[in-house]
């Protein structure tokens, strides 16, 4: 007889999501399917128009740009999430709590605030230009905010602490003997970094890689706020598609999208975690 | 015409359904409005002198009120606040009340210009609640010179390069360019859509960024110059700062009239055109003029404004009449994909 203590545990969950979070998605999804109404509204005749439309090369080409921006941002945030996981878990196990204490202490913030903050440094007349001139800094400084690196600055700024807590997690499990191993076998620092340690933390690189891009792809406070609107990102379109242009249906299809794409990649993501674990098992 | 809660009332819709959910079935009058557009005690007031058990709720954005009123065929509210091309559409989807004059003895404190407003002429099935223009507003202490044409926003000067700002929403970032070529602001001509693209984008490279929300306070910090903007906002900047300075070019303006509605399946009519009667009366009406700086198409409300504070905030004092020379934006039906089009293809050059 197995064991069913895990169906009775997981059922309130279960019954949960798929009531207020499968079926009202599925029930928006669907809407990609139908017209939109003069007004605004739903027209329930069937069509492909929607979808079609995606694959437009206007928004087709705004998917790439989102891919493009979130792909960028997950790299930045991955080089300096992994280095601070690095130099988090080489501390003594007091300081550690205290580290990682900090590194998430900007989540006790709205997201908001610590959006507009960005714009409270990077304006015209904000704290950098002011310093910049109380330094001596004759002169105008480069247009820092509304650009495309702001709202990279902005993304890699919010998403930073999950990598860190995703690549510390692998890290701080190493056992310290598997290096020592290297080391005595004749690996220098880089080669057993890159030959041991590196790969036995993948998993927590790709978790972290694929959290920055997944959140920052459907993204759209950053780049309404940081890029001043100026460009337009596929949660924006999205959102524009909802909340000004009335477009239900084109909004649907385009989500439809942004949900493949998402699905896809913590598909692949999970792969390559069981993956990694997998090799470490046999190993 | 109020955005202002744009993006935070996007996060807040899921709690905006659940709530109006549970108001759907309660016995008493619901009216809609945005966060701050009526005095902070009116509904209160309205309580007190009728009698009745009206409830407040917001609604961040036309867009976010229309779809749940669509959803529900209108049922659930009974008083809600839009601007004018989503009154119309109310109208046209027969959701809107066809309004007995009779029952809004207050009606009579219009000004005749704002009974006879192209989009419903005669209110017969919105009442204007606020009016007025969407121009310039600026620094007259930074800007050389004084603005007076759409085109010194459009194509700046290289002193005013990166120092100036558009309204983020499709209709008014098209309009500038629509007025600056003598467009209807309701143009649906594909070769005049495709003219005011080409210049929005050449225009895009000169801006500091679009701007729904904050940009008087860009024109306070001096971050931005010169800036599209409705005159009632201009009057936020004006407030703090009295360099910052209103002009409607000479190009003209649309004219854009936020308006009450009352729905066709409110079960509450009674106290839904006392309620509106209510806010028509000058002292009720009045407050949006004297505190959120808007004009308000009441003739006794507006004749009490001291002549100190227009003389401050000149754009109160624009007339009916003048307001009246320019078009009203309409609902655009089909057309609307192609302006959300145009808006897209402005932000991926």
């Amino acid at each position: 007889m197995t064991d069913r203590k895990p169906l009775y545990l997981m059922t309130p969950a279960l019954v949960w999501l798929t009531a207020f979070m499968v079926v009202p998605c599925l029930l928006i999804l669907a809407l990609g399917f139908f017209r939109r109404g003069i007004y605004g509204g739903i027209e329930y005749t069937f069509t492909m128009e929607n979808i079609a439309l995606v694959f437009d090369p206007l928004y087709a080409g705004i998917f790439l740009k989102s891919a493009w921006i979130a792909g960028l941002s997950a790299s930045i945030a991955v080089v300096i999430g992994y280095a601070a996981a690095y130099a988090i878990a080489a501390a003594s196990p007091r300081r550690q709590a205290t580290l990682l204490f900090f590194a998430v202490l900007p989540f006790w913030s709205n997201y908001l605030v610590r959006t507009y903050a960005w714009i409270v440094m990077l304006n015209r007349e904000g704290l950098v230009a002011g310093i910049a001139a109380w330094l001596g800094y004759e002169g105008e400084l480069p247009k820092m905010l509304y650009t495309e690196s702001a709202v990279v600055i902005g993304l890699v700024y919010n998403y930073l602490p999950f990598v860190i807590l995703a690549c510390y997690a692998p890290l701080s499990r190493l056992n310290p003997e598997i290096a020592e191993a290297s080391r005595d076998l004749g690996g220098g620092g880089w080669t057993t970094f890159r030959r041991v340690i590196l790969p036995m933390t993948v998993p927590g690189i790709a978790t972290g890689f694929v959290f920055v891009f997944v959140l920052s792809i459907g993204n759209f406070v950053t780049p309404a706020l940081l890029g001043g609107g100026q460009f337009q990102m596929i949660g924006n379109l999205v959102y524009a598609q909802f909340l000004t242009a009335n477009d239900w249906p084109f909004g649907a299809a385009l989500s439809m999208f942004l949900i493949a794409i998402m699905m896809g990649l913590l598909t692949l993501q999970t792969f390559a975690t069981e993956r990694a674990s997998g090799a470490r098992r046999e190993e | 015409m109020r955005t202002q809660f744009r993006i935070i009332g996007a996060a807040a819709i899921g709690t905006g359904i659940a709530l109006s959910a549970s108001v759907a079935g309660a016995e008493k009058l619901v009216v809609s409005n945005w966060d701050g557009y009526m005095a902070p005690g009116a509904i209160d007031a309205f309580n007190e002198a009728t009698g009745n058990e009206a409830e407040l709720v917001l609604h961040g954005t036309n867009e976010e009120i229309m779809g749940k009123l669509i959803a529900s065929k209108g049922k659930g509210y009974d008083v809600v606040f839009v601007s004018s091309p989503f009154a119309e559409v109310l109208h046209n989807l027969g959701l809107a009340e066809d309004l007995d004059h009779d029952k809004i003895p207050n009606i009579a404190n219009l000004y005749s210009q704002a009974t006879q407003l192209s989009h419903d002429e005669g209110n017969t099935f919105s009442l204007p609640y606020a009016w007025g223009t969407t121009g310039l507003c600026y620094r007259s202490d930074l800007v050389e010179g004084t603005p007076d044409s759409w085109n010194d926003l459009l194509e700046p000067s290289e002193a005013l390069s990166g120092k100036t700002t558009m309204l983020a929403t499709d209709r008014w970032l098209l309009g500038a360019a629509m007025l600056a070529n003598g467009y209807s602001v309701n143009t649906t001509d594909q070769a005049e859509l495709d003219a005011v693209r080409d210049q929005l984008i050449e225009t895009k490279s000169t801006l500091l960024a679009y701007d729904d929300t904050t940009f008087y306070a860009k024109l306070v910090s001096g971050e931005a110059e010169l800036v599209q903007a409705w005159d009632g906002w201009c009057n936020y900047g004006i407030a703090e700062n009295p360099d910052i300075k209103y002009v409607i070019p000479s190009e003209g303006s649309d004219l854009w009239v936020d308006t009450m509605v009352i729905l066709k399946n409110s079960e509450h009519k009674t106290a839904a055109y006392a309620f509106v009667d209510f806010i028509l009366d000058p002292a009720n009406h009045g407050w949006a003029a004297e505190n959120i700086l808007y004009k308000v198409p009441n003739e006794p409300a507006m004749a009490a404004l001291s002549g100190d504070f227009i003389a401050q905030f000149p754009n109160m004092g624009i007339t009916p009449d003048q307001l009246m020379k320019y078009e009203q934006l309409r609902d655009v039906g089909e057309a609307q994909r192609a302006y959300s089009r145009i808006v897209s293809e402005i932000k991926a050059n």
